[in-house]
């Protein structure tokens, strides 16, 4: 076998091989829609992740559009501290959205929900005109609406729903009314 | 008694002497390694017999492979009603484990057993002291050339496998079974991750072709140069490669999917 | 012995093998051009010495002096250029299989050489045409003829032009025709070149019509040495049973064994 033909076949082998890895790596895996790292952080607290990972998916209206980044212990809220990476091109979701964690599926894998809130503005004022009736002012301008920004906070969140738990409170309820009746009968 | 006690201390001193010989040996070889960069057609040379030689069996292993899977997947999703994921079940199977599993057996048998014969056969017919009598370091000239191909082989092999075993998924649950072609990629696209998956399986396959690749080129170069000694040399390649790569997939398994 | 004349000088040697003596305190003078033989029975290690004073084995005792450098203690580098200068014929050739006739001769050449392509060439072609080979120069070793591998491996080893040579059992299992091919090439080169040639063998007549100087090796000791006149005169028992090849003397024909009657069980 002349050098030649050997060197080809190496240089196709070698070429195959780079050509598989980036075939799993664009068509198999996420990484075609990892966007570029220009993303936002947003923090919001839970008073129970359970379930949720680093990585999880962070969606809006059932699209993805972020991923959880870290979780951390506030040892000072006693609360769970989720810091969301939001991709940068969703730069317009109001800063009063709120954040559920979800369910995949019956016990598929957590991820966050973001549901938009009405959006608040600095620029809308309420005040009493001369007739005594409550009137919305809204400055000209500069008005834009506030938006999630790079280190703002979630406030308003609605924790993982754990199994177990929603079941024991099922179960106790049932007894307690079953108590009851028992006390009207008698 | 003592007697028998004697065997057992005498093997367990030659099994220490092997294993020390072994780390002398990688280590000589990766120093060895810096001596290539002026002939890199030393190393073109081996990935020829080492990697192209080994790319039918690892191809058409790794469709049948692929075609396996979308079967038997298929069977047991669409009880659940869950044949949308095959995709998913298909790539994760083949990328986290089969892809560099199942390659590094077939390499320790193909090249890795190659390996250990041609440098057994080398040692048994003097070439590699007439080597050392032209004053050429085989160590350099004829291990380290050997465990660069491998090592460089082994990812590129375990990468052509997987992707080649997802098409075989494909052919088989998309072209005969007919679950959905967008759903095979999408559902894929969003469980396997770039980070969890694809890149912890390449380091497995990096460190399968590293181990895989040291087993066979000191089996040879530490063969009984007798045509018993090769061929028991050949033997022991492929058996103990085939056990340290599947006890070295648990450890990094519970390692990096935990 | 004049010192100066000396290029390899052993003292005191002494190698194990799995706890058996190899050698136990051999003493050996190799004068610069001359072809010295090292004859002894099989089994004495003579390969072994070939090897020791190429240290791919240390011994366990003694000194191997070659050109001046102890051999012993010479650090990785010195020992591998020592070794540019020394040639040695293994006993099949040891050809590299995966390259052709030519390769082989050039593979040191251009291991060691920054040598252009053209040059490399003609020099391989000199070496090929002195052993005789020019017309095989693009065979594969595989078919060679035990004769001619040999022939092609001694062009190899006078590639890097060595100060000295080592023969392996250069003679053993050729026809009487290659043989005597040998025969005469060892001792031309010899005289060509310059060299030093050590020869191991045991083919008495072959190797003593081209010896300058005979060492005997037996038991692990040197047990008679000096020209091919002086061993065939000499008194030596030893010189005289291998010599002139008698199957009983010094070395024993039986192997060490119980006495005969008793392992038969006649009292």
């Amino acid at each position: 076998m002349s050098t030649r033909i050997t060197e080809i076949w190496v240089g196709l082998f070698v070429a195959g091989g780079i050509a598989a890895l980036f075939m799993l790596a664009m068509k198999v895996s996420n990484l075609s829609t990892y966007k570029s790292d220009q993303g936002y952080d947003v923090t919001a607290y839970f008073e129970d992740i359970s379930g949720l990972k680093v990585r999880s998916a962070v969606t809006m209206s059932g699209v993805r559009i972020g991923r959880v980044k870290e979780i951390v212990f506030d040892k000072n809220r006693l609360s769970a501290r989720v810091t969301m990476e939001i991709e940068g091109e969703y730069d317009t979701l109001p800063d009063d959205s709120s954040a559920s964690i979800y369910t995949a599926g019956l016990l598929g894998e957590k991820y966050i929900g973001l549901e938009p809130g009405a959006g608040s503005s600095d620029c809308e004022e309420l005040s009493l005109d001369d007739s005594g009736e409550i009137k919305l002012d809204e400055k000209a301008g500069d008005c834009k609406p506030n938006n999630l920004k790079q280190g703002s906070e979630i406030k308003l969140t609605q924790d993982s729903l754990v199994l177990e738990k929603l079941i024991g409170q099922f179960i106790s309820k049932f007894l307690s009314e079953d108590d009851k009746k028992e006390d009207t009968k008698k | 008694m003592l007697n028998q006690l004697q065997i057992i201390g005498h093997k367990s001193l030659n099994f220490f002497q092997r294993l020390g010989r072994g780390h002398i040996l990688i280590f000589d070889v990766l120093k060895g390694i810096a001596s290539l960069l002026p002939r890199p057609r030393l190393v073109v040379q081996q990935l020829y017999s080492v990697g192209v030689l080994s790319l039918i069996i690892i191809v058409v292993s790794g469709f049948f492979v692929g075609m396996v899977m979308g079967l038997q997947g298929y069977n047991t999703l669409v009880d659940f009603g869950a044949e949308e994921s095959l995709g998913v079940m298909v790539a994760l199977s083949l990328v986290r484990e089969l892809g560099p599993v199942v390659t590094a057996l077939l390499f320790a048998g193909r090249a890795g057993s190659a390996l250990t014969a041609e440098i057994g056969l080398m040692k048994a017919t003097e070439q590699l002291s007439a080597m050392e009598m032209m004053a050429v370091d085989p160590i350099r000239r004829v291990l380290s050339p050997r465990f660069v191909a491998g090592f460089i082989s082994m990812p590129l092999l375990a990468a052509m496998f997987s992707a080649v075993g997802v098409l075989g998924g494909f052919f088989v649950g998309v072209g005969l079974l007919g679950v959905d072609d967008g759903a095979y990629w999408s559902q894929m696209q969003a469980s396997v991750d770039i980070y969890d998956d694809i890149y912890n399986g390449v380091i497995k396959s990096l460190v399968f072709g590293f181990v895989v690749t040291w087993i066979a080129i000191f089996e040879g170069y530490d063969a009984i140069p007798t045509s018993e000694g090769v061929s028991r040399a050949t033997t022991r390649t492929v058996v103990h490669s085939s056990l340290a790569v599947l006890g070295l997939d648990f450890i990094l398994t519970a390692l990096m999917f935990n | 012995m004049d010192d100066k004349n000396t290029l390899v000088k052993v003292r005191n040697l002494k190698f194990a093998r799995n706890d058996r003596m190899i050698f136990d305190g051999v003493d050996l003078d190799i004068q610069r051009g001359k072809v010295t033989v090292i004859m002894g029975p099989s089994g004495t290690g003579k390969t072994t010495l070939l090897r020791l004073i190429g240290r791919q084995i240390r011994p366990l005792e003694g000194t191997i002096e070659v050109d001046g450098e102890e051999v012993t203690t010479l650090s990785h580098r010195g020992l591998y250029e020592l070794r540019k200068r020394m040639g040695m014929l293994f006993q099949n050739g040891a050809l590299l299989t995966d390259l052709n006739v030519f390769d082989n001769i050039a593979y040191p050449l251009r291991e060691h050489t920054n040598l252009s392509e053209e040059l490399i060439r003609t020099l391989v072609i000199m070496k090929l045409q002195a052993v005789g080979l020019r017309g095989a120069r693009d065979l594969m070793p595989a078919e060679l003829s035990g004769g001619m591998a040999r022939r092609v491996a001694l062009a190899r080893a006078i590639a890097l032009d060595p100060m000295m040579i080592m023969y392996d059992e250069p003679f053993t299992g050729q026809d009487p025709i290659s043989m005597g091919v040998l025969v005469r090439l060892i001792r031309n080169l010899n005289d060509a070149l310059g060299l030093t040639s050590i020869v191991v063998s045991h083919d008495i007549e072959e190797a003593s019509s081209i010896a300058d100087y005979i060492y005997l090796l037996s038991g692990g000791k040197v047990v008679a040495h000096g020209t091919t006149e002086d061993l065939a005169n000499s008194d030596s028992e030893w010189a005289q049973q291998f010599m002139n090849g008698k199957p009983d003397g010094p070395v024993p024909f039986h192997f060490q064994a119980a006495p005969y009657a008793s392992d038969l069980n006649i009292d």
